[in-house]
């Protein structure tokens, strides 16, 4: 079970984990909420350069569709394949199964900008 | 399986298609001088049903309908009215459908003369100076209008990049501009329902190209500031874009054409009674004003005397939507409605629209939460926020309707409200039809009380229950794959 | 029921719009009976020369093809006609089954993957295709031969008016893409190729090779094809296509005078989730039990706003289902049968009307059921001449090629009888 107290969030409610330069990204129960069935997963293209705060990729419910915005700037490293088949292991397991992708940073430092655990609950308790 | 869900794919009887006629034996001659590689090496895999089976298939799926000629079918935004059956008739005779668009001018002087006085009539309807009856649809309209508005910019060596856009307006109007490269700004609504004029001055500068409106809005409610907002658009440089979807709301009433817009559309489908068709063909006429008159699609139609023809060069019109002149067949429908009804007529439609709608209004208001306060126009959005909270949703509730024979309003738009449901009456329903609404909805809000599970089970009497719509969009099956 | 509003008048309802607005006039006569709107409406149709009773040799797009009566009895059931958008499923299922079905016929007539539920018509359907494949490939040009329909090119400009795309015209030679010209035009910033077939002048262009090219340099393959003459030609599908679209009149809809008609949008696998408009899945309802209903909605433009693949919202579904109901009635034998006839006619025609002196051949390569012939007569003569004996057509190509004047295309359908054709050669021979 992931330590949720020791990622980092950010205002629209991704979850991220740093590992050296590389960034692993997916979104919070909260969110998984939100969005209840997700019917499709449009992952990034791997090598694509993201910037912060732009969206990267679109996860969809039967009526809506979602953007996720990527935490941090860097180059798309990997993404969770596992998902084109089985776009609901992002609502069962959002911390685990349900990862999104993986980006090298180009600036690992604005992790440390992100949003602690208490601070995204306060965030998030204001009704964003 | 249900056997009569059965596909025509499924189905199988002896089709001999012996409507047409006999090969004479000479067709191998003439398929021997295609090239070989041209030429298809196996029979599509069409299904094989006698002409008795195929009558038989689709009529027992018809009868799986809800439709305004079996049911009431309050669906906002849609104007679902009565679509008189003399006009189906007159599309279908052989003088109007039976013609092609390449005949010679003076082969389809009928044919013109109705292209014509409708886009006449349709500007004195609106208020506008002239029409183009190209677009296929409102959204294909909206298209035009935003291509026109491009163009007209482009043109003045106007450098504008933006489009405004209530938050309450309907998607097509946000994915039209996007299509013709603006950048959408969204406009906030007030606490009364309308564009919050506010917000609307901080966003307006001289980027804009364009304000895209409706009148009333999807709230329903007339927007009483539209003089002020015209004038403030115009002041900046913008041009002011009306969505007619609304306008069975207006006729006779007062015309987009006098607040200020410069560009308006209208649904044939929707206010000039042609029918849904099941989702087309509609018709999206497009007006303007006499600066802009030069952009419009290719040809217009002229008339000089008695004798109508089409324009042979315009060079700066944007060009065509698609190819010949429009949907001619839903045209010449909305021309015989309008003829039909006249003066008088036109005025009913709004007059009664309106009563209709304000009056449900009047006897729902105890039983929905109706968000904003005073007269609406042809339709007004209620929220089932107070049945949210007992466990039951809009969606729930357009469910069970389903049960009692009524067709769902349409839920959850606008985005503004929550729980939304938006009921349009049309003037073509009686008091006693909407007397029944009322009492069907008092007793599914019974339901909601004693017996929820009623309601969140529903539809109970539909050939199918409730769809499971995940699935459709997790594993599509989109053709039939035997 | 002013009572039960709470207001004296109707006056008291719309009591808040300005004043002023009220004060118009408009010029519209009073209203009439069905009894008057029946007489006034056919005596404008008295105004037009309708080819039931006439000769039709005009084709270009719209064809006088015969559509048997059960399509329109079928399809003006009320429960079709008066019905909408099927966003409530579960009473809307004959809605949603025969779009279902509609969709996998032109799947199967097509050889493609996936169909939407139908579009405006066949330009502005090769527009959106236009449109996807800049998207899809993020490349920024467009090649369109000179021998496709002028009216498509013109649509698929205008689509483009505001994109950042570059359309390239590849000249024709003998009434198809000129190959080497197209050669020389392909490069890696090209995003598709469009190839109609069979194109405007009725003649097949040299498919394999076009897809072979456009697929050596990434492009995207975008065919406009006719769908009658599926039943004989080989299915876009087969040759390549990535994106197949078309006019889809042909098919159980009457021309009338260019519309309602409607254009199928039919790709290959990899471009579902970028194609425009309604989509119809098959299901099931919590019981278990089959269902159809709209799904993939996340594209369209009441979720995705801005973002959505096309801002299409109503389509065609009328038309589309009599083309459904068509394709139904002729299965796969009749569609082959029905393309046969108009080959064999067209091409009867054709050999009848080359013995006639000054009539002469302007393309050499195989045509479908249209063709082009060269006719040296007076035009004035000669359109009087058809006129009396109650021909309309063919169509004068000078108009849309300059470089063709005093040269005719002509279309000739199942309907065209051996006597149809005695009577165009002689108005031709008396010209």
């Amino acid at each position: 079970m992931t330590d949720l107290s020791k990622l980092k969030y950010t205002a629209t409610h991704e979850w991220v984990s740093l590992n050296g330069k590389t960034a692993t990204v997916g979104i919070t129960d909260y969110a998984q909420k939100e969005i209840s069935d997700a019917v499709f997963v449009e992952l990034p293209k791997e090598g694509r350069v993201v910037r912060k705060k732009e969206s990267a990729m679109v996860i969809e419910s039967v009526k809506a569709a979602f953007d996720i915005y990527a935490p941090m700037s860097g180059k798309i490293a990997k993404v969770n394949d596992s998902l084109k088949d089985k776009p609901e292991t992002v609502n069962k397991s959002p911390y685990e199964q349900g990862w999104l992708f993986q980006i090298e940073c180009s600036d690992p430092k604005e992790f440390e900008s992100l949003l602690t655990q208490e601070q995204y609950l306060g965030v998030k308790d204001s009704g964003y | 399986m249900n056997s009569d869900s059965q596909t025509i794919f499924e189905k199988h009887s002896f089709n001999p298609a012996s409507w047409l006629p006999k090969l004479d034996g000479s067709e191998e001659k003439a398929l021997a001088k295609l090239p070989e590689e041209s030429v298809r090496k196996s029979e599509p895999h069409l299904p094989s049903l006698s002409e008795l089976d195929v009558v038989r298939h689709f009529t027992n799926l018809s009868q799986k309908n809800f439709c305004v000629d079996t049911n009431f079918y309050p669906l906002g935004s849609c104007t679902m009215k009565y679509n008189p059956k003399a006009l189906d008739a007159i599309a279908a005779s052989t003088a109007y459908s039976q013609i092609h668009p390449y005949q010679d001018e003076e082969d389809v002087q009928g044919a013109l003369k109705i292209l014509y006085e409708m886009q006449v009539v349709l500007s004195e309807i609106t208020g506008m100076e002239e029409f183009t009856l190209q677009p296929a649809a409102g959204a294909h309209g909206e298209f035009c209008g935003l291509l026109m508005a491009g163009a007209y910019h482009r043109f003045k060596k106007n450098k504008k990049t933006k489009v405004l856009i209530p938050d309450s307006a309907h998607g097509t109007n946000p994915a039209s501009a996007a299509l013709c490269g603006f950048k959408v700004v969204q406009i906030a609504t007030n606490a009364k329902g309308h564009v919050d004029v506010e917000d609307l001055k901080r966003k307006l500068d001289g980027d804009v190209a364009c304000l895209m409106m409706t009148n009333p809005n999807t709230l329903g409610i007339f927007e009483e500031d539209i003089l002020e907002i015209a004038s403030r658009v115009h002041k900046a440089g913008g041009l002011l874009y009306y969505d007619g979807a609304n306008m069975n709301a207006l006729v006779g009433i007062c015309r987009p054409g006098d607040m200020g817009f410069d560009i308006v559309h209208l649904n044939l489908h929707k206010t000039f009674a042609v029918p849904h068709g099941s989702g087309g063909p509609g018709s999206g006429p497009v007006g303007v004003k006499k600066e802009l008159i030069p952009f419009l699609p290719f040809p217009r139609i002229l008339k000089k005397g008695q004798k109508f023809s089409y324009e042979k060069n315009a060079p700066h019109s944007i060009g065509k939507l698609r190819s010949f002149y429009g949907n001619f067949g839903a045209i010449i429908r909305s021309y015989a409605y309008i003829k039909a009804l006249g003066d008088e007529g036109l005025k009913g439609v709004s007059e009664n629209a309106i009563l209709n709608a304000n009056y449900l209004k009047a006897r729902l208001k105890d039983i929905f939460d109706v968000p904003y306060n005073g007269f609406c126009m042809h339709e007004f959005v209620m929220s089932a926020k107070k049945q949210k909270a007992k466990g039951v949703k809009a969606l729930d509730i357009a469910k069970r309707l389903l049960d009692f024979g009524v067709y769902a309003p349409t839920i959850y738009f606008p985005l503004i409200v929550e729980e939304a449901l938006m009921v349009e009456p049309t003037e073509t329903e009686s008091k006693e039809t909407l007397d029944r609404f009322v009492e069907i909805l008092v007793e599914i809000d019974k339901e909601i009380n004693e017996n929820p599970q009623k309601v969140l089970g529903a539809p109970h009497t539909t050939p199918v229950s409730r769809i499971d719509e995940v699935t459709a969009a997790r594993q599509p099956n989109l053709r039939f794959k035997s | 029921m002013l009572k039960a509003i709470g207001v004296p008048s109707f006056e008291g309802l719309i009591s808040n719009i300005p004043k002023n607005l009220r004060n118009f006039k408009w010029n519209i006569p009073p209203g009439i009976s069905e009894l008057e709107l029946g007489r006034e409406m056919d005596e404008i149709g008295h105004a037009n020369k309708n080819f039931k009773y006439a000769t039709l040799y005009l084709g270009a797009g719209n064809y006088d093809h015969f559509v048997p009566a059960v399509i329109d009895r079928l399809a003006f059931r009320g429960e079709f006609i008066t019905a909408y958008t099927p966003y409530q499923g579960e009473a809307s299922q004959g809605t949603l089954q025969s779009m279902y079905e509609y969709q996998s016929l032109i799947c199967e007539l097509t050889a493609m993957d996936f169909s939407n539920a139908s579009m405006y018509d066949g330009a502005s359907s090769l527009a959106e295709a236009a449109l996807l494949a800049l998207r899809f490939t993020g490349r920024k040009k467009i090649l369109i031969p000179a021998s496709t329909h002028p009216e498509y090119r013109e649509v698929v400009r205008t689509y483009l008016s505001f994109v950042d795309a570059e359309i390239l015209r590849v000249p024709m030679k003998d009434g198809a893409m000129d190959m080497e010209q197209f050669e020389r035009l392909m490069d890696d910033n090209v995003a598709a190729v469009i190839l109609q077939q069979p194109n405007f002048f009725g003649v097949l262009e040299e498919t394999h090779k076009v897809s072979e090219l456009t697929h050596k340099s990434g492009a995207l393959l975008i065919a406009c094809v006719n769908p009658i003459s599926l039943g004989i030609l080989q299915p876009p599908g087969e040759y390549g296509a990535d994106i197949a679209v078309g006019e889809g009149q042909g098919l159980g809809n009457p021309v009338s005078f260019g519309g309602p008609h409607f254009g199928f949008f039919v790709v290959k696998e990899p471009l579902l989730r970028k194609i425009p408009g309604r989509i119809a899945g098959m299901t099931v309802d919590k019981n278990g039990r089959r269902a159809f209903v709209l799904t993939l909605q996340a594209r369209e433009q009441h979720i995705r706003r801005e973002k959505a693949t096309s801002n299409i919202c109503t389509n065609q579904a009328l038309c589309a289902l009599k083309g459904a109901i068509y394709l139904t009635l002729l299965g796969g034998e009749g569609i082959r049968k029905l393309a046969l006839l108009n080959l064999r006619n067209a091409h009867k025609a054709h050999e009848r009307l080359l013995k006639i002196k000054g009539v002469q051949v302007v393309f050499k390569k195989p045509f479908f059921n249209e063709f082009a012939l060269k006719i040296s007569r007076d035009k004035k003569k000669l359109k009087n001449n058809l006129r009396k004996r109650g021909i309309l057509g063919p169509l004068a190509l000078g108009d849309f090629y300059p470089e063709l004047d005093s040269s005719y295309l002509i279309a000739v359908t199942e309907k065209r009888t051996d006597d149809d054709l005695k009577r165009l050669v002689e108005a031709i021979e008396a010209s």
